[in-house]
């Protein structure tokens, strides 16, 4: 049924339609209205039979949900940014044991600075640990992913992040088609785990593997990240068949059949760059949009083919590596070897820095004019820039950036010089 | 589209309001999108929602960064905090005071609005009026519908029921329908001297 | 309590005795009512022999018969959860595996956690007659797995968890834990300085937090009393709830001990007052195992190399008194001691 409800109460809804069994809670914004609301289900009794089980921590979260999930339960969880690097020694070892875990990730900006608003860096700092991590652009979306999600996990046996971005979708209110139970009954079977902690059956999970086969296991876990590709969209044609909604798969083109120019980008961030690319068409210029939904694993053969016809490719990322530059661009680069499509970087959004719809249209435009450098950074403001890099080069002790920009903000407010 | 921006203070129910708003465009069968400023602020702090209302899907996620309409909870912002920044001259404002606006210290608004499209209301006290409590939201929301023409009173009330429920939702939905009319006889009052 | 082979549950996992070949395993020459789990032939054999636990270990003896004292009491029904730890290394060497019983490994911190994860997974199947047990040694309770440990305690999650307290990280080579000892020698508190060794004043007493969590059952052992340790194991599996039960297991590498003093030396830790054993339910001390022949620290102390720089002519016989205090001081608070010290008259 078609409801206007927060983003966050649209999971905790879907999650409780897909019956996880053990769900695990500690509080990290912007993911904490979600696992509220779980808690409240199980508590009241509409979601049972359910485990809820408030931890002292995220690293706890990701254990239990281990334990829970290598004794059989489906088990679910959610969390973001600090929580997420606070868990990621069992986030790998929850991949490593093949146990389907499903888990909400709430994107947020890691710090420090400390930083509660969204970008992509918590998503980034896990994509090597074996997860399946699927990017959603709206809450409709969202909710969708984590039906799919589970019957993705248990099919593979591989644990799933359905990646939104905090507050801008977790705390959004918009329309979103909730499934009914017997629909999702009839797209998720009961979970049957492959191998079980069962006393009629004793098996030895997680032991110990030495250099004569640990390389085989790591590729043997790759081709599992492999066979996710071709997974990903048969379960979404189900569901879409199902549903009769597009959600998921690995990718989201969007006006590129013909356009020599492609943005590509991942999230809720692909709404407002949709609203660009349609006022740039208006305008005459050739642009479309290529959305990652798979974002691990990366579905490189898709990306290409979505790519192949453009002169230049802008990746809008809410992340980047320090030293480096843009993490999905890199991905994306690896798409297009061999290509002649120039790759611009565009590092947007960080630590919930708007991006406005306006900002996306001039890139577009710098693009067409084939004057973006490889690597930018949207809206930066370069007064503060200048002035703390002009502080740095006075004074070898010049404090910590971030007091320093603060302090530079504050004087540019008041009119201070 | 129509973009509204409400500012308030962290306990007056600044969010909740714009997720009523959007529920009510909703239950009219439009678009809508409501959403926070994201802070981590306490009560007391300033707080900034936004709402959305569309004929069409609303794609975009920017803030709302040139409203149609802004609703002020608390007068006590302003002149903390740029309170009608990126509205145009055709935009609306609705404050929550018990005084008129020449009170207010800001002479300009009646220059650079509308004078039909300004108006105050006492939200405040008809909440405590009506509901018991000095929250001014769901007031606002009806003062909003008589304003600005976008959700009629009804909506609204759905969306005050629907959220509240028994008396409560009863109470809420008193204090829009007293703030409804006290805009309504302030905007026909206009009309008069207009016509006049 | 009877451990007689004719009426032990029916359990498919029979044992051969060959470790020692004789009727000593498991005092089988006693009454039935005496005999430990172990001597029976149809005891589960939790942990298979073949294992590469060094020699004399005591993890793997108190692990061998805490778990078979486990599984007697649960009927088979039993899970294990495991840290990090010698105890996983060595059982699990690639590609086989020593236990008998179905048996999971996730990290070193997270083993109570873990534990939590599969018991609410067991209730939520109504399945509550498999129990759960967790296990690890004294850096994966005290040290790294503490956070996950006291959560588990608070929130009563229905685990016993087993700490194997050989007193410091003996996996990655013998490294000073926060149940090392004082003056106790390991590769990260040497024997150079003043203070020669791990320092005074610091450490955790994991039993007495556990307390105060006011969780049904903690517990502590040793392995030179199997008996006490199987009883104890069978009295926490009598409750539900988060149960502690710390045993005390002496390293003969770590310790520079010979691997045939693991057992004396468990006594003597028991005798001198510096391990002492007793239990307690919801917070409250209810038993204490009295010190039979009590002994000075200093015959427990000259049996290790880690504390070779306390004894013998270039001693620092200031350092023994000071940790024969601290043993003296466990005396009182337990009542180790009921009755006047009669040190040597029993001899």
């Amino acid at each position: 049924m078609l409801r206007q409800l927060e983003g966050s109460r649209a999971i905790a809804e879907t999650v409780a339609l897909c019956r996880p069994e053990v769900v695990c809670a500690y509080p990290i914004s912007p993911q904490t209205h979600i696992i509220e609301a779980i808690g409240r289900m199980v508590k009241d009794g509409s979601l049972a039979p359910c485990e809820f089980i408030n931890v002292e921590s995220e690293f706890a979260a990701m254990s239990v949900s281990i334990g829970a999930s290598a004794a059989g339960a489906r088990a679910y969880t959610a969390t973001a940014s600090q929580g997420l690097l606070f868990m990621i020694e069992a986030v790998y070892n929850a991949a490593g044991l093949g146990l389907p875990i499903v888990m909400t990730l709430a994107n947020r900006a890691i710090g420090a600075p400390i930083n509660i608003w969204n970008d992509h860096s918590d998503a980034m700092a896990v994509r090597d640990t074996g997860w399946i991590q699927l990017f959603a652009e709206t809450n409709q979306e969202a909710a969708d992913l984590h039906v799919q999600a589970f019957r993705l996990a248990e099919e593979l046996s591989v644990p799933v992040m359905v990646c939104m971005d905090g507050f801008i979708l977790t705390h959004a209110v918009e329309g979103v088609d909730l499934l009914d139970q017997a629909t999702v009954d009839r797209f998720l079977p009961p979970y049957e785990p492959r191998q079980v902690l069962d006393p009629d059956d004793p098996v030895s999970i997680g032991a110990m593997v030495g250099p004569e086969a640990f390389e085989e296991v790591r590729y043997l876990a790759h081709l599992r990240q492999l066979d996710a590709l071709d997974q990903i969209p048969v379960i979404a044609d189900a569901f879409a068949e199902l549903t009769g909604r597009a959600s998921g798969g690995l990718v989201h083109p969007y006006r590129t059949a013909d356009a020599d120019t492609i943005v590509v980008a991942m999230g809720s961030v692909l709404g407002t760059i949709k609203d660009a690319v349609d006022r740039r068409r208006e305008a005459g210029d050739r642009v479309g949009v290529l959305g990652i939904t798979s974002f691990r694993p990366f579905p490189i053969a898709a990306v290409r083919r979505a790519l192949s016809g453009a002169r230049r490719v802008v990746v809008i990322e809410k992340a980047f590596s320090l030293g480096m530059g843009g993490v999905l661009a890199t991905d994306v680069s690896m798409a297009t070897l061999g290509s002649t499509a120039v790759l611009s970087t565009v590092v947007a959004g960080l630590g919930g820095r708007p991006i406005p719809r306006r900002s996306v249209e001039e890139t577009i435009e710098r693009a067409g004019r084939d004057q973006l450098t490889p690597l930018s950074f949207l809206d930066l403001d370069d007064g503060i820039i200048e002035r703390e890099r002009g502080r740095m080069a006075r004074t070898r002790r010049s404090g910590p950036f971030a007091e320093n920009v603060l302090r530079d903000l504050r004087q540019a407010k008041e009119g201070r010089p | 589209m129509f973009q509204v921006r409400i500012h308030g203070r962290g306990g007056q129910g600044v969010v909740t309001a714009a997720e009523l708003l959007a529920v009510a465009a909703f239950n009219e069968g439009r678009h809508a999108q409501a959403f926070p400023s994201f802070g981590s602020e306490r009560t007391g702090a300033p707080v900034v929602s936004y709402c959305r209302i569309d004929d069409r899907e609303i794609r975009t996620r920017e803030p709302v960064m040139a409203p149609d309409a802004v609703i002020v909870q608390d007068v006590t912002l302003i002149h903390q905090v740029d309170l009608f920044g990126g509205l145009g001259p055709d935009g609306y404002v609705l404050i929550n005071t018990s005084r008129r606006i020449a009170e207010l210290g800001l002479d300009d608004l009646d220059e650079r609005f509308r004078p039909e499209r300004l108006a105050t209301c006492p939200a405040t006290e008809l909440a405590i009026e009506h509901v018991g409590r000095a929250v001014p939201n769901a007031a606002l929301l009806g003062a909003f519908a008589a304003l600005a023409d976008q959700v009629p009173l009804e909506a609204i009330g759905v969306a005050l029921r629907d959220r509240f429920g028994g008396v409560v939702g009863e109470q809420n939905f008193a204090a829009a329908t007293a703030a409804f009319e006290h805009v309504t006889r302030g905007r026909e009052a206009i009309t008069r001297a207009a016509t006049t | 309590m009877s451990h007689d082979p004719t009426d032990a549950p029916a359990l498919d996992q029979r044992v051969h005795f060959y470790q020692v070949g004789s009727f000593a395993v498991g005092n089988r020459l006693l009454n039935a009512d005496d005999r430990t789990v172990q001597s029976s032939a149809q005891r589960t054999n939790s942990i298979d022999s073949g294992h590469r636990a060094c020699q004399g270990c005591g993890e793997a003896l108190g692990a061998r018969y805490a778990l078979d004292a486990a599984m007697r009491a649960t009927n088979g029904r039993l899970l294990a959860v495991n840290a990090t730890g010698c105890l996983e290394v060595f059982s699990t060497p690639y590609p086989e595996t020593s236990w008998r019983i179905p048996w999971l490994h996730s990290l070193f911190g997270n083993a109570p956690a873990v534990a939590t994860g599969v018991s609410a997974a067991m209730r939520v199947k109504g399945r509550e007659d498999v129990r759960v047990v967790a296990q690890a040694g004294d850096g994966g309770t005290v040290d790294i797995g503490f956070g996950t440990l006291s959560g588990m305690f608070e929130r009563n999650d229905d685990v016993l968890f087993i700490c194997y307290d050989n007193e410091g990280y003996m996996n990655t080579g013998v490294q000073r834990s926060a149940a090392t000892p004082p003056a106790a020698r390991t590769a990260t508190t040497d024997v150079v300085g003043d203070e020669p060794g791990n320092p005074f004043g610091q450490g955790k007493d994991l039993p007495r937090i556990a307390m105060a969590h006011d969780i049904p059952y903690v517990a502590t052992a040793t392995v030179a009393d199997l008996h006490d340790l199987e009883r104890k194991v069978e009295r926490a599996m009598s409750l539900r709830g988060a149960r502690y039960l710390h045993v005390f297991v002496p390293c003969p590498l770590g310790w520079g001990a010979a691997s045939n003093e693991t057992i004396h030396l468990a006594r003597l830790a028991q005798s001198t007052g510096l391990f002492p054993v007793f239990e307690a339910e919801r917070g409250v001390v209810t038993n204490v195992l009295p010190i039979r022949r009590w002994s000075p620290v200093e015959e427990y102390l000259t049996l290790q190399r880690r504390y070779a720089h306390l004894v013998g002519p270039r001693g620092r016989p200031d350092i023994v008194a000071r940790l024969q205090a601290i043993a003296d001081a466990n005396v009182v608070r337990y009542g180790l001691l009921p009755d006047e010290r009669n040190d040597g008259e029993d001899d």
